[in-house]
């Protein structure tokens, strides 16, 4: 279908725009590309909200290109203190929200954009897993697709040290510290990876190199090979039901409507414009995102010789840091509760990819689903949002300040659920009680 | 390089002797609601309380001089009253105490005030500043409620007087320790208040200089999205009218 030349060259009208175009459609697949990808791509025709957040993560990922193509330009990564005393990196970046004109703009909006970009996503995913979007024949999507959310996580992770404060400094040092628990190469590779002993102007240029070209490169590669098997399979939709099953004499899809303009312009457009509304809103009057968006904490130049009292990573890693810290055991007595609590950390973004094998449902769509998943997804997502919560809250905290609430051991509990929740899918969604999947698509 | 190492660790093992003094220092203070202002008035009076007792030792070294014309300073103004080191008003608000003596004398060096109103918040500058009181223990004489065993000493004690920390008994019956006036400065303890208000609400505009125009070009950005929306919203409903 996405075949460069399974579609007719464009032939000119005679005008001189169409004679160009005809030049140049018999030099690229320009046609070709435009209808495999866009006016040719048949949809389902009953996406829901649910299916806004791709089109919106893409938006985002433009957003944060461009902005941060205009950061490079004023910021400079430099550890080593100025005159004053301040890091260069800290003073660059504010010299961008005060003196580059139009610069606390740019910067509010990469800052914003690093957090929706996270929001956007993890709706993105968990649409995937409400509509079983990665079941056969989608499971590279969804693979290409867990390998974008670490990609994300690499570039937010080094990303979040280029301002160089307090939580930035200190965030990184207890993450690369991390490398450390993996046996006998471990130490060795945690100064690798910093190319220093401690945090320092070598990490921040490295991860700046990262941040700026290598993880963005990988990143966009991914995203294309994520639209691309998309439409080599077509999408999924709420029914779960493959519309190529029913198609008219021409070839297409009874249920399958072109991708443009129905939802570019038709769906997609005011959607985007609804969440530039909220992005922008947060951009120009709650950019701190009440400490968690911009910590406070990451106002205070980076010191090396201050340890934070409590050091949090940033809200979009804090499930993952909660089942990290949730492992405080030896397990077994054999493996120190440090290297379990990396594999759980890691584990835990991993398990994603193995997702379209652990799931037997004779259904994909949660509409169609029994009572079984639909008790046990509703208690991950409360569990995984929990887990979020704890993880930016100290290892002491107890809800409420009840003492018999402590938060530890919550986390502890809803970190095995977690796995426990992958781990035996194969066995309760093939038991699930199912209903009866529709032929075609509904519209609800 | 590896003496540097060395250098390094041994300090950072003696900071870790200090980290259970740390946690004991930040336990919960009850901080007061600070009143910040963004009258230029206020603003003006913030700057030139800061430059005349903050700026000796803290620097503001991210802010130039002349970014105080958006609190409605001129030039003339700026360059006559607040500079004071030779300094043209392009420049940046430096501090002239070096580091060295600084730490040698007050154990640590102050911290540049730029971002601090960003990083601490409004509410802790504004109790921090009224809550120093005498301390015969500590090598300055002076003691802070909201920061136990302050470095610093009350740079403004000529305008608030002295305060010291007494043992009352409260309301409930409990025992509380309150700040309690013990010699009057040359400001009444409402005057001083506003001092104090006026120097917080610099401190937060400081933070953020342009924090004003970002809050007034956004209600045009979210406007023109609103009605953007409208358009496409119809535009696409449009579209799907012939769809089934």
């Amino acid at each position: 279908m996405a075949g460069n030349s399974n579609y007719p060259k464009y032939q000119s009208d005679g005008s001189r725009l169409g004679g160009l175009l005809e030049w140049f459609d018999a030099r690229f697949p320009l046609t070709s590309l435009w209808k495999a990808h866009l006016s040719e791509y048949y949809a389902p025709k009953n996406f829901n909200f649910w299916y806004f957040f791709g089109s919106v993560a893409l938006v985002v990922l433009v957003i944060q290109v461009v902005t941060g193509i205009f950061l490079t330009m004023s910021y400079k990564p430099d550890g080593n203190l100025n005159a004053a005393g301040i890091p260069g990196a800290f003073a660059a970046v504010e010299y961008i929200m005060r003196d580059v004109a139009g610069g606390w703009f740019i910067r509010n909006m990469h800052s914003t954009g690093a957090s929706a970009f996270f929001i956007v996503v993890y709706l993105h995913m968990f649409r995937g897993m409400l509509y079983g979007s990665y079941r056969k024949p989608r499971e590279l999507i969804w693979i290409f697709g867990v390998l974008i959310f670490l990609c994300l996580m690499a570039e937010a992770f080094m990303g979040y040290l280029l301002p160089w404060g307090q939580m930035s400094y200190w965030g990184a040092q207890v993450i690369l510290n991390l490398f450390s628990a993996i046996p006998v190469i471990g130490p060795d590779l945690s100064v690798l990876a910093r190319g220093d002993y401690v945090v320092s102007d070598t990490t921040l240029n490295r991860f700046f190199a990262f941040h700026v070209i290598a993880v963005p490169l990988v990143l966009i590669g991914l995203v294309v090979a994520h639209v691309l098997a998309l439409h080599e399979t077509g999408s999924n939709n709420p029914d779960g039901v493959e519309i190529k099953k029913f198609k008219d004499e021409k070839g297409i899809p009874l249920d399958g409507i072109p991708f443009h303009p129905y939802y570019t312009i038709g769906h997609d457009l005011p959607a985007i414009v609804i969440f530039l509304f909220f992005f922008f809103a947060v951009v120009f009057y709650w950019p701190e995102g009440g400490g968690y968006f911009l910590e406070a904490n990451n106002f205070l130049p980076a010191d090396p010789m201050k340890t934070p009292n409590h050091i949090a990573p940033v809200w979009y890693f804090t499930p993952f840091y909660s089942m990290l810290r949730a492992m405080v055991w030896n397990f077994f007595w054999v493996i120190p509760a440090k290297l379990w609590g990396v594999i759980a950390m890691g584990g835990g973004v991993v398990i994603l990819a193995f997702l379209p094998w652990l799931d037997r449902s004779p259904v994909k769509s949660i509409r169609y689903r029994g009572p079984i998943f639909k008790t046990l997804l509703t208690i991950f997502v409360i569990g995984f949002l929990i887990l979020g919560y704890l993880g930016a809250q100290v290892p002491e905290y107890c809800f409420f300040g009840l003492s018999w609430l402590p938060g530890a051991v919550i986390a502890q509990i809803f970190t095995f659920y977690y796995f426990l929740f992958f781990l035996t899918m194969p066995y309760w969604s093939k038991i699930d009680k199912c209903k009866p999947v529709p032929e075609r698509v509904t519209f609800k | 390089m590896k003496t540097r190492v060395i250098k390094l660790l041994k300090r950072l093992a003696t900071l870790a002797l200090f980290v259970p003094a740390l946690a004991a220092a930040s336990e919960e203070v009850h901080l007061d609601k600070a009143p910040v202002s963004t009258e230029q008035k206020n603003l003006q009076h913030g700057a030139k309380l800061f430059v005349n007792y903050c700026l000796n030792c803290h620097g503001a070294s991210l802010v130039r001089y002349n970014q105080l014309q958006k609190i409605g300073l001129d030039e003339k103004t700026i360059t006559e009253n607040l500079l004071f080191t030779g300094d043209k008003v392009g420049d940046m608000m430096t501090v002239a105490l070096n580091r060295e003596d600084a730490e040698a004398w007050f154990g640590t060096v102050p911290p540049d005030l730029s971002v601090i109103a960003r990083a601490k918040g409004a509410d802790y500058l504004y109790t921090y500043l009224r809550g120093f009181y005498q301390d015969k223990d500590r090598a300055t004489g002076w003691n802070n409620v909201a920061f136990a065993s302050v470095g610093m000493p009350h740079a403004l004690w000529d305008r608030q007087g002295v305060q010291t920390l007494e043992e009352v008994i409260g309301e409930n019956g409990h025992k509380e320790n309150r700040l309690v006036l013990a010699k009057p400065g040359t400001r009444s303890e409402d005057e001083y208040r506003q001092d104090v208000a006026d120097l917080v609400s610099f401190l937060v505009w400081m933070g953020e200089p342009n924090a004003d125009s970002r809050k007034t070009i956004g209600i045009f950005v979210l406007i023109f999205l609103a009605g953007f929306y409208v358009l496409t919203h119809k535009l696409g409903k449009n579209y799907w009218k012939d769809i089934h």
